[in-house]
C-alpha cells in the first residue's frame, strides 16, 4: 500500500461492514421466525378445530381435501393475477421514465390511480357483468387493482437512481439499454421488490371476493359461515386467509432479501 | 528554467491524440442564445487543457460535446484527423475516458467490476481484464488486493475518485474528459489528487480536457488554460503563466482575481527545480550503518525506503545514534511531495516539517530526493520574469474563421477573413485573441504547443 494513500479509512470501512452485516443477521433471523409463527398459527387453528364438536355440515366443509383445493383456487388467482400485474406494470413503468415518454406519466398514473380508488367488489361485480362470471373476471378484477403499487415503486426506483451514474455509463460508452438493464433496474430493484410484495398481499385478500362471481377461493368459507350462521367456518377461512397474505409477505420479504443487490 | 535541472523522470511518450473542434455551435430551441457560439478550438495531442469560467458559460457543454453525450447543432468534431460528428456515439464513448464529480462509481458493482466494464464491452477476455484492473489499481495507489472486491460504499470519496480515473483509463483511451473531477472531496485530498493526476498524465501523456471553475486548480493542472464567458466565448487561451501573468482584458483578470503573484508559486513544480541527493537505507540495515553512511555523506538525516523505493521514515543522525533498529513502520506525517507538485505545495509541507525541507517521490510513491527552501527560493530567483514563447493553440469564437490543417505537420493555422496576410490580427469584438498564428511569431512557430517546462 502506498504511502500516498493516507486518507484511506480501513477502521471505518471494516466497521461499516460490521454493522452491516449485523444488520443482515437481525433481518435473517426476523426471516426465519416469521415461517414458524405462521406454522404455530396454523396448527393451533386445527387443533381447535378437531377439539370440537363438528356438525355434518361444518365436516363436510372443512375436510382437508376441501380446505387444500380451496386454498389452491385461491393461490391460482392470486399467481395468475400477480403476474399479469408484473408483465403489465415493470414494462410501463420502465417506459414512462424513460425521457421522450414522460409527458404521459400524469394521464397514466391518473388512470391505474382510479382502478385502485374504486371499491374492490364493484370491480370484481363489473367485470364479471362484462366477461362472464368466472375466475377470468376476477382476474382481470384483481389485476386492475392492484397494478399501482407495482407501477408506482417501478418509477420511483428508476427515478431515485441518482442521474449523474446515468451520465457516467453512457459517458463510458454503454447504450440507453444497457444502462437500463445494468444500472438502472439493479438499483431500482429493491423498491420494485417492495412494491410487488405490496400488490402481491393486496392480490390475496381482495382474492377472496372472488367467490361472489363463482372464482372459488377461501372466500367461498367466509360467505357460507356468514350466510349459514357457520361461525366456525366462518374463522377457518378467515386465519386461512390471513396466513395465506402473511406467507405471501414472508416470500416477498425472503426474495428481497435475495435480490437486493450487494454493495446498497 | 535551465535544461541541467535533474529530471529524474522521463515524461512518458504521448499516447494522446490532437482534438479539434471545427466552429461548434449548440442552440437549445431556436430562440435562446447559443449555449455555445461558433467554438473552433484546438486540443493539442497530449496536452491537459482546463475549461474554466462561470457557472453557465458552455464549459460543461463543450466537453460534453467532445464524447457526444451533447450533440452539437453545427460543426464538427474531428479527433485524430478523423470526423467523429456522425459516427456511433456509444462507440466513440469506449474509446473515450469520462470522469465525472464523486468519480460516478456504480454502487451494485465491485471496484473491480466498475473498471473492468468497458474493457467488458470491448470483449477483453476475463484474464486480460483482472491483469488490467491490478494495474491500474497499483497506478491510483490503490493496493489491489485490499480495494479489488470493494463496493464503493466502502470507500472514502477519494478513493473513489480513484477508482472513477482508473475506470476511465481502463481500456486506455488516448483522450480522458473529466468533468470537476476533484470538486466532491475535502481540499486535503484534492491537493493529493490534483498531485497525482500530474505524476499519472506525466507518465501517459494523454490528451486531458477538464472543466472546472476553480482557476487554482486550473493553473496548475494544466499545459493550457481556456477562460470562457458566456455562450463558450473565449477570452483568453494560454499557457498559465500568461493567464497570470497577461489577462487579455478585464473579464479574464476579474476571475483570476487578487494574488496572481502569489498563484505563480503553483505554477512551478518539483520536478523543474533541482533536487538533492539523500543517503538511503532499507529497514533491514542496521543503525550504525546508516549513521555511517550518513557521516560519510555529510548529511543529517537518512531515508528509509521499502522494497519499492517508497519512503518509510526520515530519522535524523541524532535519532540513528539512539535507536536499536531501523523503523518498519510507515511514519504517517513525513513531509512528502510528488514531483508533480507545485513549489506552494512543497513550501507549504516544507514550513510544517521540522527538517525544513520535503522528501520527493515520484509515480508510484517512489522516492527520487529531498529539496528544500532555499533551492526553492534560489529557483524562483532564477524563475521571475521567464516568459514563455511558444505557440498557443488555435481557439476563436468567430463565426467566418476557416482552420486550415497542414497535411504533413498535423499543424492547424486559423485563417479569418480581416486577417489573411496582414501581421497581428487582433479581433474586433475586443475579445481576446489568443491564437498565435505562423505569421504572428515568425521562426518560432514551429514549435510545438507544450508544457510550461521549457524556457529559454
Amino acid at each position: 500500500m502506498s504511502q500516498l494513500d493516507t486518507e484511506k479509512t480501513p477502521t471505518e470501512a471494516a466497521s461499516k461492514t460490521d454493522t452491516g452485516l449485523e444488520v443482515d443477521r437481525g433481518g435473517r433471523a426476523s426471516l426465519l421466525l416469521y415461517p414458524v409463527i405462521l406454522l404455530a398459527i396454523l396448527g393451533a387453528l386445527f387443533a381447535w378445530l378437531y377439539t370440537r364438536d363438528l356438525s355434518d355440515t361444518e365436516m363436510v366443509t372443512l375436510t382437508p381435501g376441501e380446505l387444500w383445493s380451496m386454498t389452491l383456487e385461491h393461490l391460482y388467482l392470486t399467481a395468475i393475477a400477480t403476474v399479469v400485474v408484473l408483465v403489465i406494470a415493470i414494462p410501463l413503468g420502465i417506459l414512462l421514465t424513460r425521457p421522450p415518454m414522460r409527458r404521459f406519466t400524469t394521464p397514466v398514473t391518473a388512470l391505474v390511480n382510479f382502478g385502485q380508488a374504486a371499491p374492490a367488489v364493484g370491480l370484481i361485480v363489473v367485470f364479471a357483468f362484462w366477461m362472464g362470471f368466472g375466475p377470468t373476471a376476477a382476474i382481470v378484477a384483481l389485476v386492475v387493482y392492484a397494478v399501482l403499487p407495482v407501477l408506482r415503486n417501478t418509477m420511483a426506483g428508476l427515478d431515485a437512481v441518482d442521474q449523474s451514474l446515468v451520465e457516467a455509463g453512457r459517458g463510458m460508452g454503454m447504450s440507453a439499454a444497457a444502462v437500463l438493464w445494468r444500472v438502472e433496474l439493479p438499483l431500482a430493484v429493491p423498491l420494485i421488490l417492495a412494491g410487488v410484495r405490496t400488490a402481491l398481499v393486496l392480490v390475496v385478500g381482495t382474492a377472496t371476493l372472488g367467490t361472489f362471481i363463482n372464482a372459488g377461493g377461501l372466500g367461498l368459507l367466509i360467505t357460507s359461515g356468514v350466510n349459514l350462521s357457520l361461525p366456525r367456518v366462518l374463522i377457518t377461512g378467515s386465519v386461512l386467509v390471513a396466513v395465506l397474505a402473511l406467507a405471501v409477505d414472508w416470500l416477498g420479504r425472503v426474495v428481497e432479501h435475495i435480490a437486493r443487490p450487494r454493495g446498497l | 528554467m535551465s535544461e541541467s535541472t535533474t529530471a529524474p523522470t522521463e515524461p512518458g511518450r504521448i499516447t494522446g491524440v490532437p482534438i479539434l473542434l471545427d466552429g461548434v455551435t449548440k442552440r437549445y430551441g431556436s430562440k435562446s442564445a447559443p449555449a455555445v457560439d461558433h467554438l473552433t478550438l484546438e486540443i493539442p495531442a497530449g496536452s491537459t487543457v482546463m475549461f474554466v469560467g462561470p457557472s453557465g458559460c458552455g464549459k460543461t457543454t463543450t466537453m460534453k460535446m467532445i464524447n457526444r453525450l451533447i450533440e452539437p447543432t453545427e460543426g464538427s468534431i474531428v479527433i485524430d484527423g478523423e470526423d467523429v460528428t456522425t459516427m456511433n456515439g456509444d462507440d466513440l464513448r469506449r474509446r473515450m475516458g469520462y470522469v465525472i464529480q464523486a468519480g460516478g462509481l456504480f454502487p451494485h458493482m465491485t471496484v473491480a467490476a466498475n473498471i473492468g466494464l468497458v474493457p467488458k464491452m470491448l470483449g477483453w477476455d476475463k484474464q486480460r481484464i483482472a491483469e488490467r484492473v491490478d494495474e491500474l489499481l497499483e497506478l491510483v495507489s490503490l493496493d489491489p488486493d485490499s480495494y479489488r472486491d470493494r463496493y464503493p460504499k466502502q470507500l472514502s470519496g477519494g478513493q473513489q475518485q480513484r477508482v472513477g480515473v482508473a475506470r476511465a483509463l481502463a481500456a486506455d483511451p488516448p483522450v480522458l474528459l473529466m468533468d470537476e473531477p476533484f470538486g466532491a472531496v475535502d481540499p486535503i485530498t484534492r491537493q493529493r489528487l490534483q498531485d497525482e493526476m500530474i505524476s499519472i498524465q506525466n507518465e501517459l501523456r494523454k490528451t486531458i480536457v477538464i472543466v472546472t471553475h476553480d482557476i487554482d486548480e486550473a493553473v496548475k493542472l494544466g499545459d493550457w488554460v481556456v477562460v470562457f464567458d458566456e455562450g463558450a466565448r473565449i477570452q483568453q487561451y494560454d499557457s498559465p503563466e500568461r493567464i497570470l501573468a497577461e489577462p487579455a482584458n478585464d473579464f479574464v483578470s476579474d476571475f483570476v482575481g487578487s494574488g496572481a503573484g502569489l498563484k505563480a508559486l503553483g505554477l512551478t513544480r518539483v520536478n523543474e527545480m533541482p533536487i538533492l541527493d539523500a543517503v538511503v537505507v532499507t529497514p533491514e540495515d542496521s543503525p550504525t550503518t546508516a549513521v555511517q553512511k550518513a557521516e560519510a555523506a555529510g548529511h543529517g538525516h537518512v531515508v528509509v525506503l521499502d522494497r519499492a523505493r517508497r519512503p518509510i521514515a526520515w530519522p535524523s543522525v541524532a535519532q540513528l545514534r539512539r535507536a536499536t533498529a531501523l523503523p518498519t513502520r510507515y511514519e504517517p506525517d513525513l513531509p512528502i511531495v510528488g514531483m508533480g507538485a507545485t513549489l506552494e505545495d512543497a513550501l507549504d509541507t516544507m514550513l510544517v516539517s521540522r527538517a525544513g525541507a520535503a522528501l520527493v517521490v515520484g509515480p508510484r510513491g517512489r522516492f527520487e530526493g529531498v529539496v528544500d527552501i532555499d533551492t526553492v527560493m534560489q529557483s524562483l530567483r532564477d524563475n521571475r520574469g521567464a516568459a514563455d514563447t511558444g505557440r498557443s493553440p488555435v481557439g476563436t469564437n468567430d463565426a467566418e474563421a476557416r482552420i486550415e490543417v497542414a497535411p504533413d505537420t498535423g499543424e492547424i493555422t486559423l485563417i479569418t477573413p480581416d486577417q489573411v496576410g496582414t501581421g497581428r490580427g487582433r479581433y474586433d469584438d475586443g475579445a481576446a485573441e489568443p491564437s498565435r498564428s505562423d505569421a504572428d511569431e515568425g521562426s518560432d512557430s514551429t514549435a510545438l504547443p507544450q508544457t510550461s517546462g521549457e524556457r529559454p
